[in-house]
Parts: structure tokens; sequence; C-alpha cells
């Protein structure tokens, strides 16, 4: 029984090294969430990223002169998992308040968990309309840009092109099914004369690429709108560029850009396809000027989206509690309420109407440059231009 | 005793297989207390015959009366229920659980408690359970598992577990065969006696013709699938047709070479 | 018409590479009835492998020089996990080995990405198979005609090697009949180590010709392992052919599928897998499992009722667990009450396993039932607590009367596999029905009233229906009912000649499980508050017989143990690491090794030991042993 204790000792020690935390009583604790083990691709420089955040914080005299101590947990992918792990953070740990999460089924379970215990949650990354609007309520706040904001960036350019008939392939889970409905939705507004012409729903992760694109180039659409990304994304692009599905055809896609999903493709990255994503070698501001380089200086490797999701997040957790002045929770969520800050990407807002973050994301066009995928002609789309009016916003969300 | 109805009637039993008869036409009957033997060579269709009587297998015509109710193409679970108990060339026993959970099981069956959830099993008919390994003297190890067991005891448990459901007819499917040739015996000594207290029928198959000879009462013998003699012990072993089928396989009455053949 | 060819053939490409896996793991099984959950894992160590080396040494000879070294390189980590792992555990329970070999699927998924990084990894594309052939106006990618070439081929290879070589007699003699080839003097080590060698090896193969369609990345063992078992189910255990025409059947039909129903990928295969298990109980080109012969070493130790001092102890461990809101935060109870919920779901699972011999892989089916019922029930009819606690279950109960009704007309791996499709079937339509299961997004808000409320409450009533259901099912198997189903286990034919109808005792026992899986599945939505499919998924399918195993399949408590064990242990681990999978996965294949009859078996051994001071040495319990040495 020692020996095992001390092999399972052993190994933590190992494992767990870079993890311990020594938190003071006087310190600010934040729980963390994310899906560590199931997306190391995004969740590692996510990791990276907050952890440069609570550096600069505590270098700058911590909150409030309080040293800021973030408590990170793994869901493994599942949203009970996550539950258990929020359940530690808040009962256990005691934390002030909880950020995190990718997938968007974990987000709105942690949602749920916030509102059910009157905690303060600060989604981060999951993407589904419904964390802030038909699910919102009044714990949660979100940072990344929706569905609904991703799609109406894509339609505006999308709109302008000619093509009239349209194909879409995604990935069939909620992500997708919505990010086709709204894109759809908004698009047929802006041009009723278009035609949807086919649409592939392959499994998440288990898309069988040859098939699916046959059948995409058998409906001959003009032009294609993607929602699928990572290992599903490479083998789409795969089997299109051999089988010429991308040739005159125009290309929409969902998050292509960011370098998470465009930089495994290297020399097969298609070229002039429409992606919503984070050119970070292009981005010539102050802000992210600075980011880029404390960045590079800590980790000696470049940003990838995740970097910039996790440091901002964790950026305005420690703003709100600044501002709140405390961690009471309602005290939290009255200051968070239209708190403005900067950001990389330039100052953002957390609406007081449905706690959308107005973080936006950069449009561009993916092309190849020495054998790697980068965005060209990318601008800066505000997240605050491309909401539904208050009026519709109310309509969508329950009242607190 | 020749006045008893019989116990059991089997009328122009056939069965083929793709074209080769492997039964054809076998008609015998067997009365309650009698010992019936169901010899012939290998491939005389004596599984298959056995196999249609305890409804493992279908007859394409013919009949099985136990009783005089019709058993032709009943299931074996069925026909256990009219009352017949079986044993099997291959011992067939419950091997983790101890030897009398193994009777207790047919006892719960034969008392209908198969879907009783909340009774006590180890407690269920200990007595009765103890009184059927008694009579077959395993009383002893009642409370060993039966996975332990000699291949021997495991025969006599298999004979117990057959008696559980006070059975009219028992039919034992070469009921010595993989034993030691003083278990033989023993094994159809006590069979005979409990069939002959109670009043049982016995149909056995048999390669071992000391067995056969010493413990049947009546003997029918198949070859190529039909009934070539039928008779006393006496009768049979004087039947030169009999004689020419054994001569031909040069195995006359001598079985002490064929052990190990089976198990 | 040239869109249908080339679309013809674009799935006979998909079923290459699934047949290069699928017929190693029937290999495998054939011989060794090892069920590989590691199978995936080894696909997804030759892709990374292959990366690394067609990265290195570039060229047509690098290339392919590359896919192939690198197959051999984890046909030699195969020899290794056979020689210290599995050799040790072939006498094991059945399914031990699905422990030992899901413990190194979770390992590898981490160290993976330790060894390789966690981004997506593309590889280089096939020198010489770049582009496409035009095929009347169609592309039809060169890389996809290799493969079509390559799959037939492989099989013919394979074949030869069977009919032509004494290895292969050997190989199929043991298909037929393990014991049969030990008792001819054959080196029965060395014929399974080699057959798990060449198993992994198409595995590893099936995984480095990847590199040129796919990314490589760290989950692609769990996207494969599940389909290329189906494939093999569906062909017929062992067999190579029917794993190659299964793999042709389900490619073909995806490929043509989609064009009518471009939804249907989700969830084919196991319709497929289903229908035909139906109507084919072996697949379509397997034969009958020969009845098992059953070892007779696992029946040292025969169950009984606990004892009185054994009932005031099992007592006494209650009350002090019940005392533990006296001391213990909300986070220990919370934690408390999903260990008791997976206690109710472990033992469920037991019961159908251990006492009925029918492991079933889709048991969160049921545990996903009840907590949809529950989620229904509150959600949209909004009953009290208490009621929907009541009904919830009824909803596993059905499904278990449904799906159970097929699934006991299977036994051995069929049924298991069966099960597994059924709970697939169920897992899509929670996730595809969205408007009224509210797809992946789940059911939110389901929380209990205020009298269960507080984390003390709910862990009392956690708890107690955990103490009173794993009473009621052991009073089930120390009652008439739970004799008959150890009988049927036991022997169908024995249990048959007296007078049992072992279907519909194993349907009964079917039932029971479902529904009581259901009460952990109802309790499950109120401890989370929400309802999503991952409750009636595959992991959770897993981690069940994670648990009954670990605790030990032939005895009466083990699924009490090991749930409490297993869960902890888990809970515990995500929380500390995020390497939970590579410490877990550690700790199984430890347990597997040192406790091969699981913790509580392990525990009932030695108290055996203790009370007989030299065991019961009848020969004919250790020959079979001995002889399959």
């Amino acid at each position: 029984m020692r020996a095992r204790n001390y092999f399972v000792g052993a190994a933590f020690a190992l494992l767990a090294g870079g993890m311990a935390h020594s938190a003071l009583a006087q310190d600010i604790k934040i729980g963390e969430i994310n899906s560590y083990s199931l997306l190391p691709s995004f969740t590692e420089p996510y990791r990276k990223g907050w952890q440069l955040a609570v550096e600069e914080i505590n270098a700058a005299g911590g909150i409030n002169g309080k040293k800021l101590v973030v408590i990170s947990k793994d869901d493994g992918g599942k949203p009970a998992d996550a539950q258990t792990a929020a359940n530690e953070l808040v009962s256990s740990e005691g934390v002030a308040m909880l950020t995190g999460t990718f997938l968007s089924n974990i987000g709105l379970a942690v949602s749920d968990f916030a509102n059910q215990k009157k905690v303060f949650f600060l989604a981060a990354e999951p993407l589904t309309d419904a964390v802030t609007w038909s699910k919102g309520n009044k714990y949660t706040f979100r940072l990344r840009p929706s569905n609904y904001m991703q799609a109406a960036m894509l339609v505006e350019a999308a709109a302008k092109l000619p093509a009239k008939r349209w194909a879409t392939i995604a990935p069939n889970y909620e992500y997708g099914q919505s990010a086709v409905g709204v894109f759809k939705k908004l698009m047929s507004e802006k041009r009723p004369d278009i035609q949807w012409v086919d649409e592939q729903w392959p499994p998440q992760g288990k898309i069988d690429a040859g098939p699916v694109v046959q059948a995409v180039a058998a409906a001959n659409p003009e032009a294609i709108l993607n929602v699928t990304f990572g290992p599903d994304l490479v083998k789409l692009v795969r089997e299109g560029n051999t089988r010429g599905l991308f040739k005159g055809r125009e290309v929409v896609s969902f998050l292509t850009g960011e370098p998470e999903y465009l930089d495994p493709l290297k020399d097969e990255t298609p070229e002039g396809w429409i992606v919503t994503g984070y050119p970070w070698y292009s981005i010539k501001t102050p802000e992210h000027d600075a980011f880029l380089k404390a960045y590079q200086a800590k980790y000696n490797d470049y940003p990838r989206l995740g970097s910039i999701v996790g440091y901002q997040t964790i950026k305005a957790a420690a703003a709100i509690i600044a501002k709140a002045g405390s961690t009471d929770t309602d005290k939290m969520i009255a200051a968070a309420e239209g708190l403005s800050m900067p950001s990389p990407f330039g100052e953002i807002t957390f609406r007081k109407i449905d706690h959308q973050s107005t973080l936006g994301a950069y449009l561009g066009k993916t092309a190849q440059k020495d054998g790697k995928g980068v965005m060209v002609d990318s601008a800066y789309k505000k997240g605050s231009d491309y909401l539904p009016s208050d009026a519709e916003v109310e309509k969508l969300r329950p009242r607190d | 005793m020749s006045v008893a109805p019989p116990l059991l009637a089997v009328e122009g039993l056939t069965k083929s297989y793709g074209g080769i008869h492997a039964v054809r036409g076998v008609s015998f009957s067997l009365r309650a207390g009698e010992i019936l033997a169901l010899i012939g060579p290998n491939g005389a269709g004596k599984s298959t015959c056995f196999d249609m009587l305890n409804g493992q297998n279908r007859p394409d015509s013919g009949q099985v009366r136990l009783l005089g109710e019709e058993t032709t193409g009943k299931k074996p679970r069925e026909i256990w229920r009219l009352g017949v108990g079986r044993t099997f060339q291959i011992t067939a026993t419950f091997a983790t659980m101890t030897v009398r959970e193994n009777v207790q099981v047919a006892l719960i069956s034969h008392e209908k408690q198969l879907f009783n959830l909340w009774g006590s099993a180890p407690n269920f008919d200990r007595g009765e359970a103890g009184r059927l390994l008694e009579l077959v003297g395993m009383g002893g190890y009642a409370d060993r598992p039966c996975g332990e067991l000699a291949y021997g005891d495991l025969k006599r448990l298999e004979l117990a577990v057959a008696l559980a459901n006070e059975p009219r007819l028992l039919l034992m499917d070469e009921p010595t065969a993989g034993m030691a040739p003083r278990e033989r015996v023993d094994l159809m000594r006590l069979t005979a006696r409990i069939a002959r207290e109670k009043s049982i029928g016995v149909l056995f198959t048999e390669h071992d013709m000391d067995v056969v000879f010493e413990h049947a009462d009546r003997i029918i013998v198949l070859n190529r699938g039909t009934l070539i003699a039928e008779g006393s012990p006496a009768e049979v072993r004087g039947n030169p047709q009999v004689q020419a089928v054994y001569l031909g396989e040069g195995l006359v009455y001598d079985s002490r070479h064929r052990e190990g053949t089976s198990a | 018409m040239a869109f249908y060819v080339v679309q013809f053939l674009t799935g006979l490409a998909s079923a290459a590479s699934l047949f290069l896996v699928a017929s190693g793991l029937s290999i495998i099984f054939g011989v060794t009835r090892i069920v590989n959950f590691a199978h995936g894992a080894f696909y997804m160590i030759g892709a990374y492998i292959a990366f690394t080396l067609t990265e290195r040494f570039s060229g047509a000879f690098g290339f392919w020089g590359g896919v192939v070294m690198a197959a051999i390189a984890v046909a030699l980590i195969g020899v290794i996990v056979e020689m210290v792992l599995l050799r040790r555990i072939y006498h094991a329970p059945e399914l031990f080995q699905l422990l030992g070999t899901f413990g190194l699927t979770l390992m590898v998924e981490d160290l993976v990405v330790l060894i390789w990084g966690p981004d997506d990894l593309v590889g280089r594309r096939a020198p010489g198979f770049k582009g496409a052939v035009d095929f009347f106006g169609q592309n039809i990618p060169s890389y996809d005609l290799f493969l079509i070439v390559l799959g037939p081929v492989v099989l013919g290879i394979l074949w030869l090697l069977f009919q032509r070589t004494r290895w292969g007699v050997l190989v199929r003699a043991a298909t037929q009949d393990r014991d049969m080839v030990a008792a001819l003097g054959v080196n029965q080590k060395w014929l399974f180590t080699s057959v798990f060698a060449v198993g992994v090896f198409l595995a590893a193969l099936g995984g480095a010709l990847q590199i040129p369609r796919d990314a490589v990345h760290h989950a692609m063992d769990l996207r494969i392992i599940v389909e290329v078992f189906v494939v093999v189910v569906i062909g017929g255990l062992g067999s190579i052919v029917g794993a190659f025409v299964a793999a042709v059947l389900v490619s073909e039909l995806n490929a043509f599928g989609i064009l009518i129903f471009p939804k249907i990928s989700i969830i084919l295969v196991f319709l497929v897998m289903a229908v035909v298990l139906i109507v084919r109980p072996w697949g379509l080109f397997g034969k009958p499992e020969a009845a098992a012969r059953k070892t007779p070493g696992l029946t040292v130790n025969p169950w009984r009722p606990l004892t009185s001092n054994e009932r005031l102890a099992a007592l006494a461990a209650l009350v002090v667990a019940a005392m533990l809101p006296l001391f213990a935060g909300n986070y220990a109870l919370t934690v408390g009450s999903e260990i008791a919920i997976f206690v109710i779901f472990a033992v469920s699972l037991h019961f159908l396993m251990s006492v009925g011999g029918l492991a079933s892989f889709g048991h969160a089916a049921y545990f996903g039932l009840g907590a949809y019922g529950v989620a229904f029930l509150a959600k949209m009819a909004g009953l009290p607590m208490i009621v929907c606690l009541l009904l919830g279950p009824l909803l596993g109960c059905m499904g278990a009367a449904v799906f159970g009704f097929f699934a006991v007309q299977l036994s051995g791996v069929y049924f298991a596999m069966l099960t597994l499709a059924f709970a697939q079937i169920v897992w899509s339509i929670a996730f595809q029905w969205v408007s009224v299961t509210g797809g992946d997004n789940g059911i939110l808000g389901i929380w209990p009233e205020k009298w269960a409320a507080s984390p003390s409450h709910f862990y009392w009533l956690a708890l107690g229906v955990a103490a009173l259901v794993t009473i009621a099912l052991r009073v089930a198997v120390f009652s008439p009912f739970g004799y008959a189903l150890r009988a049927t286990r036991d022997s169908a034919l024995r249990s048959e000649a007296v007078g049992i109808n072992a279907k519909r005792i194993q349907w009964t026992a079917f039932v029971i499980a479902g529904t009581t899986a259901g009460i952990g599945g109802a309790l499950f939505a109120y401890l989370k508050g929400s309802v999503f499919p991952d409750n009636l998924g595959i992991s959770l399918s897993v981690d069940a017989l994670v648990m009954v195993l670990l605790g030990g399949v032939e005895t009466v408590s083990g699924g009490v143990i090991g749930a409490i064990v297993y869960k902890a242990l888990n809970i515990w681990l995500v929380s500390q690491t995020d390497l939970s999978k590579l410490v877990l996965g550690g700790f199984i294949v430890l347990i597997v090794v040192v406790l091969p009859k699981g913790i509580v078996g392990m525990l009932e051994m030695l108290a055996q030991r203790r009370r007989k001071a030299s065991p019961p040495g009848s020969s004919l319990l250790a020959k079979p042993i001995e002889s399959a040495e």
C-alpha cells in the first residue's frame, strides 16, 4: 500500500508539478475550467495566454493590491465533469468567479450551474448563441464573438459574391447546425435570389471526406459554406483539393483563419477562402504589438487565437473585480455590465443588455506564403457592429 | 407388468440431413420401471434419435408420445415439465454453483419459482435437495463448488438433478462415458435401483456393452438409421444381424479399448 | 453515371482503410479472444510514428519505407504489450483483457500529446499518388485508387498466409478450438504473440496510410475503434473475408446514404449492425460461437449471502458513510453523491454481467434514459421531484424491455455489440432530435427541490437509494430468480434441460438492470441539474464496464467497490492533473497485472487462503489452466 502511494505520489509530483498553487487567504482566486485533455491544440495556447495575463496583473500590483491566483481544472470535454470541477472550485476552493470553457454544451452546463448557485461566470470561448440569448442568465457573461456575430461578419462579405447556388458542409451538432442556420437566415435576408442546393452533415471528428466532397460537387454549387474545423477540416481540404471541389467556387468558412486550424494545412492551404480568424502576423496596432511582444518573450512561440482568448478572459475578470472593488457576486455583475476595457484587438465592452462582449474578429482571405497558410486582406470587425438591435435581443433573452 | 400402458411410445421416427437418412422409421416403446438400452455402432443414428426424444431436434416425420401426450417437436424445457429427466454425454452442470445449488435450481424450476425475486434461494427446499444428493451418494459434497468435482461425481450430480422433478422417464445419453470401470458399475447399479424403486422408465444409449448387458431389461439396436433388433439381452446377443453389424466393426462386446474417445 | 461510379470508388477507398484495421482486430479476437480496446491506440501510434519518419526521410523511399517501418515498430510495441501485459491475463475472467487494453488506450492518448505536442499534424502526400485521375470529368484521387487496390491485396496476402503456411493453419485451428491446439503441443505462447503482432501491424499500417489524407491527432483512436469493432462484428468475428465485406458494405452505404440523408453518417454503422445481428446473430460470415468452456478456476469461491457479522460490518460502513455530512464540506458531499449514483449504475451492470453473464457495452443507454425521463417530466410536465424520481427510471425500463428482448437472443460478444448498437441509436436520437432533447446542448435547469437541494440532503438521498438498490439486487442474487439467472449463465444446455426458459430469465434480468441504471440516471439528472447526450454515450458505458471489472466480475459486491474506487480516483485525478488519463490508465494496467481478479476478487482469495491452509487441489481444477500456459 505504501509503495503504491509512493508511486502515485511520485507520478503527481512529476506531472502536476507546474500546477501547484498556494493561495493565501487574502488572495483573489479565480476558477478556470477548460477541455485541456480533449482539445490541447486550442487549450495549450489558451493556458499560456491566461498565465501571461496573471503574470502581468500581479507584476502591476495585483487587483486592488491583492494577488490574483487562477485555479485551473480540466473538464475532459464532458459537461458532467465540468460541473464537478465548478463545484469544487466554488465549494472547496472558494473562488470569486468561474471562467473558461470551450465547448458550447459545457459552457451552457457551467452557465446553468452559475445561475443555480448564484456564481459569476465569464464564458471564454463557447460560441453558441444560447449562452447569452435563449438560455442567458444574470450571472453569465461571454467574451468571444458568438456564432451569430461570426455568421454576420461572413455574410457581409458573402452577400457581395455573385454566387447564387450555395452548398453547406457543417459538423453534425449544435454548433454546426446553428452556424448554418444563422448564416442561411442572414444570407437569405440580404440575397433573396440565392438557392441552397446541398447540405452535408458529417459527424464531428469523423468526416468521411471523399464521399462528402463528391456529394457536394455533384450538386454543382457556385459557393460553399464550411463550418468544419480541426482534423475534419484537414481531411475536407485535402480531398477537396485533390478532387478539384474548390476550383472556380467561392468558399466561405467559419474560424478557418485561426492559426489553430490554418497552420496545420501548410502548403495545402486553399487560396481565397473568406474566413474569420486571427492573423497575428499582420496586425499592426499598439495594443496587439504589446501583447505579441510579451507573449513571444515569455514563450518563444507565436500566439494562437486561444492565447488571445485566455489572455483577455483573465484580464477581463481582473478588470471586473477591480471595478467592483469586491468579490461579491452582485457587485461584480453590476461592475461588468457596461464595462469597457482595452484588449489586444482594441477596446471592448460587456453589453448590459445581454452580457456579450463586443470583442470582434478578423475577416480576410486565405493564401499561401512560403508554404504556409496565412490570412491576407484582413480587417478587424468590431463585434458591436454585428449584433441585432436591442429590441430583437430583448425578445431573444429571457428576463432575469 | 405387461398390462401397464407404455410410458413412452415412439412411432415411425424419421430424420434426414441433406438426403442422408439419419433415422428411418424407428418405432419402439418403454414401460414404467423398465430400463431400455439403445445401442448401435458409430453413426447408427443413436444420437439423432435421442435428440428427437428430448426435444433438441425435430423429426421430419413420426411421433413421440409420453404418457399418451404428443411431445413431437416440443422444446426440451417443455418435455422436462412433462416429467422427463435427462443426463448428458458430456456433463452439463452449473459450474460456478455448489452441488446443492445445482439441485436447488432444478427444484426451483420444478416448483415454478423461477421468477421469485424475493425468496431465499439458499434455503429453498434444502431438505429435498439434501435427500436427492443422499440418494445418489453425494450428501457429503453438498457445499463443494461443482467445478471442483471429479468426473464421476459430476455424473452422479447430474442424476440427482435429473431426479429433481420427480420424473417418470429418464433419458441418459452415454451415462458412463469417460468414467473408470468401477464407477460405471456403481452408477448404473444406482440408476437401476432408483428406477425400480420409483418405477421410473429409463432409456439410455451406451457404448460399453458390459454396462448394457448387465443393466438393461431390454435392448434395441440401430444400424444405419433403422431398427434391426429388439429384445432381451439374451435375444439380442444371439441375433445374427446384430453380430454381423458389430463383428463388421470388430467391436464385439468389448468396450475397453474405446475408452477416452468421449469426454 | 460517372458520378455514381466515382462515388462507389470513393466508398471502396474508405472501405480499404477500414478493412486494414478491422482485419487485425478480427485476427486477434479470433485466436486470443481478446477484445482489444487498444487497437485504435496502435492505429494512432502507427500514424504518429509514420508522421515522424516520413517527415525526416524524404522521397519515395523515405515515405513508403517510413510507413512500413512505422508499422513494424508498432508491431514490436505490440509484442511487448502482449508479453508483459496480456500474457498474464489470458486466464482472467472474460473481458478482463478489455480492462487492460482500455487502460493502455487511456495512457496512449496522453502520451502522444506529451511526445508529439498538442497540435494537429498534417503529413506529406504519398509520392507518386499526389494528384487525381480524370474519370469522365470526375476526379478520383490516385491515392484512393492505390487504397482500392491495397485492400484486396492485403486480403489476398492474409488468405495465403492462413491457407498456405503452417502458421496460418495453426491460427485457423486456434480460432476454431484453442484448447485443441494446446493439446496438440503447439507452443501457444508464441502463437498468440505472433498473432497479436500481425494484428497490431495491420492496425498500425492502417494508421500510417492515413498520413496523406488525414491529420494526425490524439483522438484518432476513438474515432476508429468503435467503427472497427462494428465492422468486425457485422462481418462475423474471426472472419477476414467477413471484415472485408462488412467494410465495403458500411462504406458504400455511407457514401450513397449521405446523398439522400446527409445526417445519416452519425448512426449508419450502428443501424447496419443492429439489423445484421437481429437477422444473422453471428454476423455475415461468422459461425455460432462454440460454447465457451468455463475455466474451472472460476469456481473457487462459491457465492454466499453475507454472514451476520458481515452484515453488521456493511451496516457500520453505511452508517459511517451517512455521517459524512457531519465533517465534510459541500464539495466532498457532492462528490459523495456522484459516487453513490455510480454505485447504483455499476451494481445494475454488475447484476447483468456477473450474475447473468451478459456483458452489456451499452448500459449507459438506460442510465441516460432514466436521466432524460426525469428531464422530460420535470421540464415539460413540470412534475414534482419525487414523482420524477419515481417515474423517470421507467423510461430506462421501457428502453431495456424493447432492446433487451432482441439483445438476449444473442450471447457473448455479439450480445455486447448489439447492446452497443442500441445505445448508440438512443444516443443519436438524443443528439439529433434537437426540438425535444435539445441536442448536444442538452436540457438544463433540472435542479432538486428545496428538501433535497442542500448538498447534505442530496447526499443522504443518493446514499439511501444506493444502499436500497444494492440491497435489493443482493436479495435478487440470492433469490430463486438469481439462481435461475446464474444457471442460464453457467450452462444453457442444462438450464433448458431443467425447464428454464433462459431467454425470458435473461430478458427479465435485462429489464431489472436497465431500470436500476435508470434510477441512477434519474438521480444524476438532479445532481447535475442538466442532461446531455453524454449521459448515454459510449464512454459512460465503458466506465461502467471498467467499474465492474475493477471490482471483480466474479464477486457479488465487486460493483460497489469498483464504482467507489474508480469514480473517486477519476474525480480526484481529473481535479489534480491534466494528465489524468495517463495516471488512471497506468493505475488500471497495474490493477490488471497485480489483481487479475479485481479488487474484491483478490480480497476474497486472500481471505479464503487464510481460511484454508491448502487450496482444494483437485487435478481437474488445475489441468486446463496449466495446459493452456
